[in-house]
């Protein structure tokens, strides 16, 4: 009733004069801090965009930052080059077994190669930079194509061969060779002008960096790759699959479908609960300690990094399942049951069927998680140096985001490159995951 | 066989006992007037054949994997020369890896000393007996298990009840894990933890404000001792977890009060997901973002306005690790916002307050709990977050609360102390577990608090 008679535009008795005066001030004030209230709403709300758009713009901020310096990675640089397979330089014939092949001196060959191209270098510290425009990653190549076909053997052939990482960052940066002094590398100016020649006559062009994707990591940048992390974060997520998704499967069945509510179920959940906020670092220590120190695993192999990180997705998948199957509505359990089957007839064959979409989507989620997650990995030794790609889940391996974090760590320019090339292919995976769940959700989520 | 194999063939016999089973159960029931007259179904039948099939032979495996080493090993120490085992156990284990060393790369020749080979020569026939006793136990175990299930299959066996006992029993297992795991956490933790407690006392390491666990490797060289004072880290931590809840909090807050009040449905179910990314960026990407990009920048701003910046700031670690929560808190006050019920909203609007005069007055005090919940669930994250730090905050522990100087913490600490080869007694590896336990027991105590207060909260308005 007071607000009735005290609001501005009621009408009708009004007791006396005096709260018909007080009436009039109290909306004379209003009015008058109405514009100051105005203005606060207006600021309020404006905070709320700041917010929301400061941290989208922090977020494209990272994303382009992180786009503009992998792209560069994804491309390589290769020379033209005239290479005599010289018998004698090379220290084979053509009767040389296998392992003769690959050990053969093709250094002597591409360094008389590039001196026969540029005949100015006379003097040693000339040469020496000559040789430096090559990566170690062309005799490799030579090795391969001459094992391939021994008859190249005392042949002369042109090959398109890699260029070493500071040629490469000058080749595609695209920057005008003929003003040495405006270009920041740590080429000399010498270096530069055969880099110019090199251009102008076409000899160097960039084309897809496939050893990117075939190469494990190694110390010279241009020849380092992702394959071995790419293989061993994908053992590692197989592990974690097997392992985590029956387990978390049965553990929230048993939770939602069949728990009697006790204090050692309340014990159960409250635990799950807790164990998905311990920090990942602290799953590292424990895999440590039981699965290296005391079971004696190999270290720095994908099966240790699996059982760690299964555990730690656990309680993810655990309360995604146990959401998904408290939605299957209760009609189905009962009609089931109404026709004679078995309390774990009821969830086998209807209640997880139909909880099936939410369950595997929760579990790409976690996996997600599992395969961007590096700490606790460190931890367990997946931080080794892995040249070779990993066969087993029981081999040496490193994962993408470890493979990052060391990249991450390397003096060399042109490792930075190949760090945002690795995020670029991490974050290319984790979108991908995360599609497929929102499709999954989206073309089977039923509203009951 | 080896294990895997062993494994597998056990499999295989499981599922030839299921096939059977199920035949034979038909059969029986053929005789005793149709499938009806058992009873479960048939498929139990064979189930129950399979289980009692695989599960003896699994367990004998597994059990026999646990415990063969020790045996074989303590075996091996019987049939050493004598002059090793009087050189005490490290002689003996360094004579135990060579004989492994040399069975394993299968060369047992007359290229080694006669002992060695003499003991190789054992090693491998232990093996090797080791293997045929493993193989014929399991096997045994297996038949057996079939040839006792098969025998039951009788239409007044109640197969389905035994079968669903045990997928009960498994049930109940995996629900236990999360369980083993704290517990396997808490002692792995705790007793590395008060291994390092008995080298370094408990006093020094929560008190002391000296922290160089450089120890010395030789007794004869020249260096430091150690001094394992956490204070520096702890100080650290606190100083970059709270540059990052300055960021966090502020920013995820306002944009859930956006969201949940303001923003039309379309805008919402635009931006949410938006802001979700944030979240799902892995955290090493983050810090390589931290070290190379926002680093430098406030360090140039920071010279730029005459100030002296290190180049692994305090503040560069901590603004980045706070942008990587902002989803965090906001996600986690939305859902506490929206809790809030609409009538409190317009009691509010009917005495004439505006939205934010709502938002600010109301709104925000009833949804409060749950958001200081949910802040406490940020800051857990925030000091047990490691991949920013580690690339993007110092090594050295200094003792300062200036948020533009270099400082380290517990969880960069762990990391720089077991990563690289170690030995795993030194107090310098330890001293990692120690501030495990620590950063454990710090987060779990914020996380029981924290769910508590969801909790409770969310009961208040349901």
């Amino acid at each position: 009733m007071i607000d009735v008679n005290n609001s501005p535009g009621a009408s009708g008795s009004e007791p006396s004069n005096d709260t018909s005066a007080t009436r009039k001030n109290t909306t004379e004030l209003v009015k008058a801090t109405l514009a100051r209230r105005y203005a606060a709403e207006k600021r309020f709300r404006f905070y709320g965009i700041f917010a929301i758009a400061a941290s989208l713009l922090f977020l494209a901020v990272l994303l382009t930052s992180i786009f503009i310096k992998g792209l560069p990675a994804f491309t390589a640089t290769k020379v033209q080059l005239e290479v005599t397979l010289d018998t004698e330089l090379l220290g084979i014939d053509a009767t040389a077994n296998e392992d003769a092949i690959r050990a053969a001196n093709y250094a002597a060959v591409i360094k008389k190669a590039m001196r026969e191209r540029f005949p100015d270098a006379t003097k040693r510290k000339q040469k020496k930079e000559l040789d430096r425009l090559m990566s170690t990653g062309a005799e490799y190549d030579i090795a391969r194509r001459v094992q391939e076909n021994p008859n190249l053997l005392g042949q002369t052939v042109t090959l398109w061969l890699q260029a070493d990482d500071e040629l490469d960052a000058l080749i595609k940066s695209g920057v005008d060779l003929t003003k040495p002094d405006a270009i920041s590398t740590r080429m000399s100016d010498q270096q530069i002008a055969w880099a110019n020649q090199f251009k102008e006559t076409g000899e160097v062009k960039t084309g897809f960096n496939t050893a990117f994707f075939t190469n494990g990591d190694s110390r010279e940048p241009e020849q380092a790759g992702i394959r071995a992390a790419l293989t061993g974060s994908a053992f590692t997520l197989l592990v974690t699959f097997l392992l985590s998704f029956p387990i978390a499967v049965a553990a929230a069945i048993y939770l939602e479908e069949f728990a009697p509510q006790n204090r050692w179920t309340d014990i159960i959940e409250v635990n799950i609960n807790n164990l998905a906020a311990v920090p990942s670092i602290v799953f590292g220590l424990l895999g440590l300690a039981v699965f290296i120190n005391f079971m004696h695993l190999p270290r720095s192999a994908p099966i240790v990094g699996g059982l760690v990180l299964s555990l730690m997705t656990l309680p993810t998948i655990i309360i995604a399942s146990r959401a998904s199957l408290k939605a299957v509505p209760p009609s189905i359990r009962e009609a089931a049951t109404g026709l004679g089957a078995s309390p774990q007839q009821v969830v086998w064959h209807h209640v997880l069927p139909l909880a099936m979409p939410g369950i595997l989507t929760g579990t790409i989620i976690g996996l997600a998680q599992a395969l961007g997650e590096t700490a606790p990995l460190l931890m367990i030794g997946m931080v080794a140096f892995i040249v070779d790609i990993p066969t087993s889940i029981t081999d040496a391996s490193t994962v993408l985001p470890v493979q990052v974090f060391l990249w991450a760590d390397s003096p060399e320019r042109a490792f930075v490159e190949r760090t945002s090339a690795a995020i670029i292919v991490l974050l290319g995976f984790l979108v991908a995951m995360n599609a497929v769940a929102v499709l999954l959700r989206k073309k089977f989520e039923r509203r009951w | 066989m080896s294990a895997s194999i062993l494994l597998l063939v056990a499999l295989g016999l499981a599922f030839a006992s299921f096939v059977y089973g199920r035949q034979k159960a038909f059969a029986v029931a053929a005789r005793g007037g149709g499938v009806s007259t058992l009873h479960s179904l048939p498929g139990h039948y064979g189930l129950l054949a399979a289980l009692w099939c695989a599960l003896p032979a699994i367990a004998i495996i597994v059990l026999w994997k646990l415990f063969e080493g020790p045996i074989i090993s303590s075996l091996l120490t019987s049939s050493l020369p004598e002059q090793v085992i009087a050189n005490g156990t490290s002689a003996i284990d360094l004579y135990k890896n060579d004989i492994q060393n040399i069975v394993a790369s299968g060369k047992v020749s007359s290229e080694q000393d006669a002992n060695k080979q003499a003991v190789a020569l054992k090693l491998l026939s232990l093996n090797k007996l080791n293997q045929v006793l493993l193989t014929i136990i399991a096997l045994c175990a297996a038949i057996v298990g079939a040839v006792f299930a098969l025998r039951m299959i009788k239409p007044t066996t109640k197969a389905r009840k035994k079968v669903e006992a045990v997928v009960h029993a498994f049930l109940i297992a995996c629900a236990s894990i999360a369980i083993l795991t704290t517990i396997g956490i808490v002692f792995s933790v705790l007793f590395e933890a008060l291994r390092f407690f008995q080298q370094v006392s408990i006093v020094e390491f929560i008190s002391g404000t000296k922290w160089s666990p450089q120890t010395a490797i030789r007794v004869d060289q020249v260096g430091s001792s150690g001094s394992f004072g956490a204070i520096p880290l702890f100080l650290g931590t606190m100083l970059i977890s709270a540059i990052a809840m300055l960021v966090a909090v502020p920013f995820g807050l306002m944009s859930a009060i956006y969201l949940a009040e303001y923003a039309t449905p379309r805008t919402r179910a635009i931006v949410k997901p938006l802001l979700e990314i944030l979240a799902g960026i892995p955290t090493v990407v983050y810090g390589f973002f931290a070290a190379l990009t926002v680093a430098p920048f406030i360090r140039n701003l920071g010279e730029s306005i005459g100030l002296s910046v290190s180049s692994e700031s305090a503040l560069a670690a901590g603004s980045v690790m706070g942008i990587m929560i902002i989803p965090f808190v906001s996600s986690l006050s939305d859902d506490v916002i929206t809790a809030v019920p609409q009538s409190m909203r317009d009691g509010s609007y009917g005495l004439g307050a505006t939205k934010s005069e709502t938002v600010r007055k109301v709104v925000f005090p009833a949804a409060l709990p749950g958001i200081v919940g949910g802040v406490l669930l940020a800051v857990s994250r925030a000091i047990g977050e490691t991949m920013i730090v580690v690339m993007a905050a110092g090594l050295a522990a200094n003792l300062t609360v200036n948020p533009l100087e270099a400082v380290t913490t517990v969880t960069v600490q762990i990391v720089t102390l077991l990563t690289g080869d170690q030995e795993f007694d030194s107090a310098k590896t330890l001293a990692a577990f120690a501030l495990g336990l620590m950063l454990f027991v710090t987060t779990l105590i914020l996380n029981i608090i924290a769910l508590h207060v969801v909790r409770k909260y969310r009961e208040q308005y349901d």
